[in-house]
């Protein structure tokens, strides 16, 4: 493990909070604290994201073990210490964060007008909660942001949501902590056959394959809702429709990608023999995932729930690259993620924009948009095809190689998935063509105000991304390529363990 | 070290038992009743602050009195001056409530006191003579203040709903201690632990079984909670403010005594029935509060519940699980009284306002405390980074060290119900609007506590270290047997 000469990765988590402070100091009458408050929050979020770029450009793709690794005492007494460093499979998790809170928080410059200061507090502490969920290293420390990330986003939808935002809250709230629960009580099994909470060390420790299978099912449970995995996904759609436009950014853009990860981080290397185990049940549940939700998509009259459920689809992708447990499918599953997390947040910004205009969400109600505004029906329509899998975005990427991954895993579940790509394909050009093609008729569509700057400046550099990676997908899978490797490898050494060839693992775990 | 004139352990009881007599005096002296009432208040105020220094300052060191009656050590002095600190609490806020409540008199501070001694004797009683002493002791003061106000229907009924169903308790205790007394032959705790330790007697067991019960009844844990949504709803709210807190701490310390102390070698007799006990006072305090209107009604729910918590930590029968359970407790309080410095800061023209729709818009027009409680409504309900996440994360963590793992799963899933009563009131001050219009005027007292038990909560993840190192080095001394 490599350690830096200051906390640069502690900095990074917790600059945002420092933002928070200085939110609480502001005084003066409401006009004012909004516009400081709107500053405030965009220079340290906008900060936190070149912070993290230094990281990046910092980060060893080469190295297998963790680096920026900061250390502390904590629990000396129960052996649970504080530690956080971040490895190929964290690292663009982190810089997406960063990436997106600025941009969800220009997002929301004119949308938000109300209690400006909490609402921009509650970004900038989900920023440090999300942050902090990847960097931890420590399984209390990762609940503790995991779980600590339900309280902002609860406020968020709470109080800044549209019209039934009680309900969504609430069942955003409760579905989301029935999952983490059960997994609190495996961190707990874990602490206390391991005697470690240390997720490096955890990782290389060989839990009994019967404990393995519940431990698993327990990290299944939180993992699978966050994702969201059918059939618990019920909870995403309704968060997404009443949530507010920057909520539903970061909502799909990161909250979704920690149950990737969790199962990258946790699952993967922990649990291998279950992981094995229970492969095919995650195959079925994502095919199901994939095919119902899209056909669920194809009804929807609403444009976020549509999107909303089109995430649950994706997110089919995700869980059947991982669990192919190749190079392929897992990188793959690792690209649709990022990717993912670019043009969701981008397609859910296109709906607040006009929504901002228009109040309504209801697709019937557009139509002919492009004549009205010109440069966002092409925003629109990049995002749109790579939300479909165009070959030139990421969305291409992700999914040619999740297929790539399933194909070697199993044949059936790549033509499955395939299907998937068309059904995606069909609901996503609908949705495009009744929104944004046709004659424009009506007189509210007609006199809709073309993008303003804030608007393109928020576009711009997603769209420039998800092309720039979409044609260079290099640039990412780089990063992450050798932390892949290594979690394969340690699935198999720890296979092998059991198995009875302890003689390599032992060798293997010892350099 | 068993010399029948070593008082010295003994000190700060002593002193307290002085200290109540002279108030006594105090306030038939000197009139009138508003200037005795007030100058008994500062005075208890002071002499539980005394009493803190004296337990403190007598040291942690396990020492006997009284011919071995009465024992301390380092683990006494921690419950005890979490005792008194909570009692200081509480009485900090009665100024203003007294006055409104028009119970301004001598006496509710001075039975406060009176019964802080008994809970004292509690923790520290070594012999069961002394523990039914302590506890009535404790118990007889509560019954009264419960009823203070003579004048009100309800109070007068939740203090005699209290007085039966407390007598009744007491009775049950009583049976079960003759029994242990008869089965063991001793009725001190050395004497009764060291005659466990050969042969547990099924008259011993039954011995156990209603002491175990009486105990129940005095945490206020299910099936013996009847009582507590009664009692806390009827009771004047600063009256309600210390139920809520001192004697349930009390009682837990008596709890974990008796249990994993005394009762430590039949662990196998008495810990289904703490389990069983846990269960039902997780889920019937998870539950029964969802459809409370009345906000004092649902933190008696709530309290049902976090007894629940705190007993899956005794149910563990470990060192581990005493631990957590102090620490779990020790949170307890401290958001206890954080909360209830908010419902009594809930006034309408001094009227005070317990619906919990009258939360409604609290957020618009007392922004610090609406945010305050927030931050121990998720503690509460034991969402991270907040203290009450370590409760729950320490006794959890006993109960699977120990194997009972469903234990955990049910406790868990309960908590996720209650999280939806605490979030209920969350989304009652930020998102509903403002019905009834709260005074602006706050004491300085309530502030200080709601906003100093929030950031508390808020940061306990710093201070958990140091607390837990205290909490590791108390736990051997839960009784001590002189060899």
């Amino acid at each position: 493990m490599e350690t830096t000469t200051w906390p640069v990765l502690t900095v990074l988590t917790f600059l945002p909070l420092i933002g928070v402070v200085f939110l609480l100091l502001i005084r003066g009458d409401e006009d004012v604290v909004s516009r400081n408050a709107r500053n405030v929050a965009l220079w340290v979020s906008g900060f936190t994201f070149l912070l993290s770029l230094i990281l990046l450009i910092n980060f060893d793709p080469t190295y297998a073990g963790y680096q920026f690794v900061d250390k502390g005492e904590w629990l000396a007494a129960d052996g649970i210490g504080f530690m956080m460093g971040v490895d190929g499979i964290s690292m663009p998790f982190i810089v997406l964060s960063a990436f997106l809170t600025p941009l969800a928080i220009l997002a929301s410059w004119q949308s938000v007008q109300h209690r400006v200061r909490e609402y921009m507090i509650a970004f900038l502490a989900l920023e440090t909660l999300m942050i902090g969920t990847f960097a931890a290293l420590d399984l209390v420390v990762f609940y503790l942001f995991f779980e600590a990330v339900l309280i902002p986003m609860f406020i968020i939808i709470g109080i800044w949501g549209g019209a039934r935002r009680v309900y969504s809250a609430f069942k955003f709230f409760l579905y989301t902590l029935a999952g983490s629960v059960l997994m609190l009580v495996a961190i707990l099994v874990m602490y206390n056959t391991a005697g470690t909470t240390n997720i490096p060390q955890l990782t290389d420790f060989a839990f009994d394959p019967d404990v393995q299978f519940w431990l698993f099912l327990a990290f299944f449970a939180s993992f699978a809702v966050k994702m969201p995995m059918w059939p618990v996904h019920t909870w995403l759609p309704d968060a997404h429709v009443e949530a507010p436009t920057a909520g539903s950014m970061i909502l799909a853009g990161v909250l979704l990608k920690m149950g990737g990860y969790g199962f990258l981080r946790f699952s993967l290397p922990m649990f291998p023999d279950a992981s094995v185990t229970f492969a095919p049940m995650i195959f079925v549940l994502s095919i199901i995932a994939i095919i119902y939700t899209s056909l669920v998509a194809l009804a929807q009259q609403d444009m976020k729930k549509l999107i909303a459920y089109s995430s649950v689809a994706h997110m089919g992708f995700v869980t059947i690259g991982i669990f192919s447990l190749n190079i392929q499918g897992v990188a793959g599953a690792m690209f649709q993620m990022i990717s993912h997390g670019l043009i969701s947040a981008a397609l859910f910004f296109a709906v607040g924009v006009v929504y901002d205009r228009l109040h309504t969400r209801d697709i019937d109600a557009y139509g002919g948009v492009a004549d009205a505004m010109p440069r966002y029906a092409v925003f629109f329509m990049i995002m749109m095809l790579g939300s479909v899998g165009l070959p030139g975005t990421t969305g291409f990427v992700g999914e040619f190689l999740v297929m790539v991954g399933a194909w070697q895993a199993n044949i059936l579940v790549a033509i499955f998935t395939a299907t998937g790509i068309v059904l995606g394909a069909t609901y996503m050009l609908w949705l495009y063509r009744r929104v944004v093609f046709g004659r424009a008729e009506k007189d509210e569509i007609l006199s809709l105000k073309p993008l303003n700057q804030r608007e393109i400046f928020i576009f711009v550099p997603l769209t420039i991304l998800v092309i720039w990676y979409g044609i260079f997908p290099s640039g990412i899978l780089e990063i992450m390529d050798v932390s892949i490797m290594t979690v394969l490898d340690q699935m198999d050494l720890a296979s092998m363990e059991l198995s009875g060839n302890s003689q390599i693992a032992i060798t293997g775990i010892g350099e | 070290m068993m010399d029948l004139l070593n008082l010295q352990p003994a000190t700060a009881e002593i002193f307290l038992a002085l200290a109540s007599l002279g108030l006594v005096l105090v306030s038939a002296f000197v009139a009138p009743q508003e200037k005795a009432s007030k100058l008994v208040r500062r005075l208890t105020l002071i002499s539980f602050a005394i009493a803190i220094f004296l337990t403190i300052y007598n040291g942690s060191t396990p020492a006997y009195a009284f011919n071995g009656q009465f024992f301390t050590s380092s683990f006494m002095v921690y419950m005890k001056v979490i005792i008194l600190l909570g009692a200081m609490g509480i009485l900090l806020m009665a100024k203003r409530e007294l006055k409104q409540d028009q119970i301004d008199r001598p006496e509710l501070p001075l039975l406060m006191l009176l019964s802080v001694v008994g809970m004292m004797l509690m923790v520290s009683a070594n012999d069961i003579i002394v523990l039914y002493m302590g506890l009535e002791l404790q118990s007889l003061p509560l019954y009264v203040i419960a009823a203070i106000r003579r004048e009100s229907l309800r109070s007068s009924e939740a203090g005699l709903k209290y007085f039966l169903l407390g007598a009744l308790s007491s009775g049950l205790l009583l049976y079960g201690a003759s029994l242990l007394y008869g089965f063991t032959g001793h009725t001190s705790y050395d004497g009764i632990k060291i005659a466990l330790e050969n042969d547990v007697s099924p008259g011993a067991v039954i011995g156990m079984v209603f002491l175990i019960s009486g105990l129940a009844f005095k945490i206020s844990a299910a099936p013996f909670h009847m009582w507590t949504p009664d009692v806390y709803e009827g009771s004047p709210s600063i009256v309600t403010a210390f139920f809520a807190v001192v004697p349930k701490l009390a009682a837990m310390t008596l709890f974990l005594r008796f249990t994993y102390g005394v009762l430590a070698d039949a662990s196998d007799s008495w810990q289904q029935i703490v389990m069983i006990i846990a269960v039902l006072s997780m889920l019937i305090g998870a539950g029964g509060a969802i459809m409370q209107t009345d906000i004092k009604r649902l933190m008696a729910y709530s309290s049902i519940a976090h007894m629940g918590y705190a007993l899956v930590g005794v149910a563990a029968a470990s060192d581990l699980g005493i631990g957590a359970v102090m620490l779990y407790m020790t949170i307890y309080v401290i958001s206890s009284i954080g909360v209830f410095a908010i419902i009594l800061s809930l006034k309408q023209e001094g009227r005070p306002l317990t619906r919990i729709e009258d939360l409604a818009g609290f957020s618009k027009t007392h922004p610090v405390y609406a945010l305050a409680m927030m931050v121990l409504m998720f503690s509460m309900a034991g969402i991270p980074p907040m203290g009450g996440f370590f409760g729950k994360w320490y006794v959890f963590s006993a109960a699977i060290a120990s194997g009972h793992v469903m234990l955990a799963i049910i406790g868990v899933l309960a908590s996720v119900i209650g999280a939806f009563y605490y979030i209920r009131i969350i989304k009652v001050m930020y998102v509903d609007d403002q019905v009834i219009t709260i005074d602006n005027h706050i004491p300085r007292s309530n502030t200080m506590i709601a906003l100093g038990a929030a950031v508390v909560m808020a940061v306990f993840l710093f201070g958990l270290g140091i607390l837990r190192e205290q909490i590791t080095a108390a736990v051997p001394f839960v009784v001590f047997v002189a060899g």
